[in-house]
């Protein structure tokens, strides 16, 4: 942590002048920045009025808040699934401190399987609800053993001879990795999104709060993240391996000296993020209801910008990441235009850097002083 | 195995110690002459031709590349945005993009008829350049206070934005009917390179194309050996070894990393002039994420901060990517009884030869010699606790 000091003082003697304004930006400025997008719309929405919708080609002008609403539950939900891949960027990069570049593609990866195993176990729009409802589950946990696997996988072949290099070597080979991924999901399922069966209906309504329609894509969302969220914090709080993961995110060289199995931690962690991302994979399939090998890459990036929002190495924090990052693309998508998404989200993750580069509920680390 | 490693290396140092100083000026010399003659080999209009015009082009974006992630450490994974930055420059100066204006400049005299701005190639060479170097400064201000993979993260999200800018820059009105870019339809129809006396260069003969983009390897290979050896050059290795410790020797960090941006990215932006012309059109299509990393694997296959490296790495993947992947073995698979073609998998192949080359070989192809130190075995049981040790930024990353 001394570093941390040291290599700020130089620059602080620079921009002395902007110390006080650089604090307060620090502190509230992120904040505000993110709080932006909604206040300005809910207050648009209020004033101006929004389209609704056409009655006998007239244009129906609403002045509520039912629109922001309806973006906040789809952003929200969206963001389930961008928390449980952003955990995993953020349980690898507490552990070893590299950004896991393949990571949006194991998700892809997960995507794939799942919906080749609804094929292979017969799941289509006939099948009956508990058949459907049992058959989700075998893929799910199937999903999850094959990204969790893969994730382990690579962080032997790519990343466990690199441990010792600079660590500029291992994020290339993530990348590498990360092309490797996006090429077998391209070869095995071609090159433009294929649509897959709606097997749960997505876009049903389930039932209505204040004008805003909750989906069942939205309750799924939901539905698996939540648990798996509570069962990973149990894991690292209470057992006795996620206290070695802890202690190895600390510090590893102690970790080893007090008789932790190091290696065996870090592949646990990967597992780990592995499995959560393979969740994600077969909820964004059920979603979405299309899959392609691009998804992964996009997904990847979203997801990192939620982990680094939230605090990178704080399971908490990529969530919240992911849920805020969720809203702010389903407000870009609906307001702007689903064209400008990603510029959006990436100057987010630009001002972010700026103005807090430990994120929301991190702490300070080496690499973002 | 490690005994025969030792004995391996000794042999290079030797051979390295016996090559004096005098005999690689005259190995330059020769691959400067070599260069020269080498259109006259094949045809005019020769696909070999065509993939050296392509090669040569690639490794003046890796040496850019090269001054940011090899001399100054700073990893950018967003070296796609100066390619953009540098065609767009070549689309605006060159071409009836915007029709209102009338500005002529040295132009062939068809193009001095036409509305829309033409200037001079070298004119819109330096003007890329000046585009570039604007753009990298602002992008490395976000970064100064980062480290590592941040700035990786970063100059990607840059990347990304100016990519959707040139997707999206169609609905962005500058004035007069006119508009940023032209999206994916592409800005077409711009100037070929004019010089007068010479005439305008056309694609029915290569070879007039494949001297100037040789002649702007020379001039920026030129550059970068000087810069090497310069001042600043010296800044920039330092701070990539140590922040803390070239800081606290004055260097100023500020300037010396925000120089390595500009001058980075204003190669690639000259580069990326040439490509514009040489493609004669302006897509957005172009510029994806994939790209950077493209040229990022020239520079890491070429060894990371080695000048020889980012050329040999630059014609290598051009290369592979323009002549050995497409002409030559794009049907391998259907041979071997696959259904796909091996183009489709080209960035797979880039991505496992990035992982092949640094699991196996770290230091690259011609590696840089202090790099190359650092990564031999003598030393690295002690750096590589020093490295460990939490407060010590992570190695060269």
């Amino acid at each position: 942590m001394e570093t941390t000091t040291l290599s700020r003082s130089p620059l602080a003697a620079t921009a002395r002048p902007l110390a006080a304004v650089r604090r307060v930006a620090g502190r509230w400025g992120l904040i505000a920045a993110l709080a932006a997008l909604p206040v300005y719309y809910g207050i648009s929405d209020l004033t101006n009025g929004y389209q609704a919708g056409l009655v006998a080609g007239h244009a129906v002008i609403h002045h509520d808040l039912s629109k922001l609403g309806f973006n906040f539950a789809e952003g929200l939900s969206n963001g389930a699934i961008w928390a449980l891949i952003a955990i995993g960027y953020t349980l690898v990069y507490g552990i070893i401190e590299l950004i896991n570049f393949a990571h949006g593609d194991v998700f892809m990866i997960g995507s794939f399987s799942a919906v080749g195993l609804w094929a292979v176990l017969g799941l289509g729009l006939t099948t009956s609800t508990l058949g459907l409802a049992g058959g989700l589950l075998v893929t799910l946990i199937i999903a999850m053993i094959v990204t969790g696997s893969l994730n382990v996988l690579i962080e032997r072949v790519a990343y466990r001879p690199l441990r010792s290099a600079p660590k500029l070597a291992a994020l290339i080979t993530a990348v590498g990795f990360s092309f490797i991924l996006q090429n077998v999901g391209l070869l095995w399922r071609g090159g433009s999104p294929q649509s897959v069966p709606d097997l749960i209906h997505a876009q049903q309504t389930v039932f209505t709060i204040g004008g805003v329609p909750i989906l069942r894509g939205y309750i799924l969302a939901f539905a698996v993240m939540i648990p798996l969220v509570f069962l990973l914090t149990w894991f690292i709080s209470r057992t006795r391996a996620g206290r070695a993961m802890r202690a190895t995110a600390q510090d590893p060289e102690a970790a080893r000296l007090m008789g932790i199995d190091v290696n065996k931690t870090i592949s646990l962690t990967f597992l780990l993020g592995g499995m959560l991302a393979g969740a994600a994979g077969l909820v964004y399939a059920l979603y979405e209801t299309n899959v392609w090998y691009f998804q992964g890459f996009k997904a990847g990036l979203i997801a990192f910008t939620a982990a680094v929002m939230g605090g990178i190495g704080n399971v908490r924090g990529a969530v919240l990441g992911g849920l805020i990052i969720g809203v702010i693309q389903s407000l870009a998508d609906s307001r702007m235009g689903p064209q400008w998404t990603e510029a959006v989200v990436f100057g987010y993750l630009i001002a972010i850097m700026v103005l807090r580069p430990r994120g929301l509920l991190g702490e300070e680390t080496r690499e973002a002083g | 195995m490690s005994k025969l490693g030792a004995r391996l290396r000794s042999w290079q140092a030797a051979a390295q110690r016996r090559l004096p100083r005098r005999r690689s000026r005259a190995l330059a010399g020769a691959l400067i002459v070599i260069g020269i003659v080498l259109p006259f080999l094949f045809s005019p209009s020769s696909g070999f031709i065509n993939a050296t015009i392509i090669a040569v082009a690639y490794a003046v974006m890796s040496l850019g590349l090269n001054v940011v992630v090899g001399f100054a450490g700073l990893l950018d994974l967003g070296y796609v945005a100066f390619y953009a930055l540098g065609a767009y420059a070549l689309g605006w100066l060159g071409s009836g993009f915007f029709f209102k204006a009338k500005i002529h400049a040295l132009v062939s005299p068809v193009a001095s008829t036409l509305p829309g701005v033409h200037l001079n190639f070298i004119l819109i060479l330096i003007g890329a350049a000046l585009i570039c170097a604007a753009a990298g400064t602002v992008i490395g201000l976000p970064t100064l206070r980062l480290r590592g993979d941040y700035i990786a993260i970063v100059t990607l999200a840059f990347g990304e934005i100016i990519g959707t800018l040139a997707v999206n820059g169609q609905s962005i009105h500058v004035g007069g009917g006119m508009t940023l870019t032209a999206g994916n339809l592409g800005i077409s129809a711009v100037d070929a390179p004019y010089f007068p006396g010479i005439g305008s260069f056309n694609l029915l003969n290569l070879r007039p194309w494949y001297w100037l983009i040789f002649a702007i390897l020379l001039v920026v290979l030129f550059v970068n050996l000087r810069l090497r050896d310069s001042r600043l050059g010296r800044a920039w290795i330092a701070l990539r070894e140590d922040e803390v410790a070239a800081v606290s020797m004055g260097i100023p960090l500020v300037k010396t990393k925000l120089f390595a941006y500009a001058i980075g990215a204003a190669f690639g932006g000259m580069s990326g002039a040439f490509f514009g012309a040489y493609y004669t059109t302006v897509n957005a299509g172009q510029f994806q994420f994939g790209f950077s990393i493209f040229i990022l694997a020239m520079v890491i296959i070429g060894g990371i901060g080695s000048i020889w490296g980012a050329v040999v790495g630059g014609l290598a993947l051009g290369y592979i990517n323009n002549y050995l992947i497409p002409d030559v073995l794009n049907d391998l698979p259907s041979h071997l009884g696959f259904n796909f073609q091996l183009t489709q998998v080209e960035f797979g192949i880039f991505g496992f030869l990035l992982v092949i080359m640094m699991v196996l070989r770290p230091q690259g192809l011609i590696p840089e010699r202090r790099r190359q130190l650092e990564l031999t075995a003598e030393i690295a049981p002690v750096d590589a606790q020093l490295a460990e040790a939490p407060g010590t930024p992570g190695g060269a990353a």
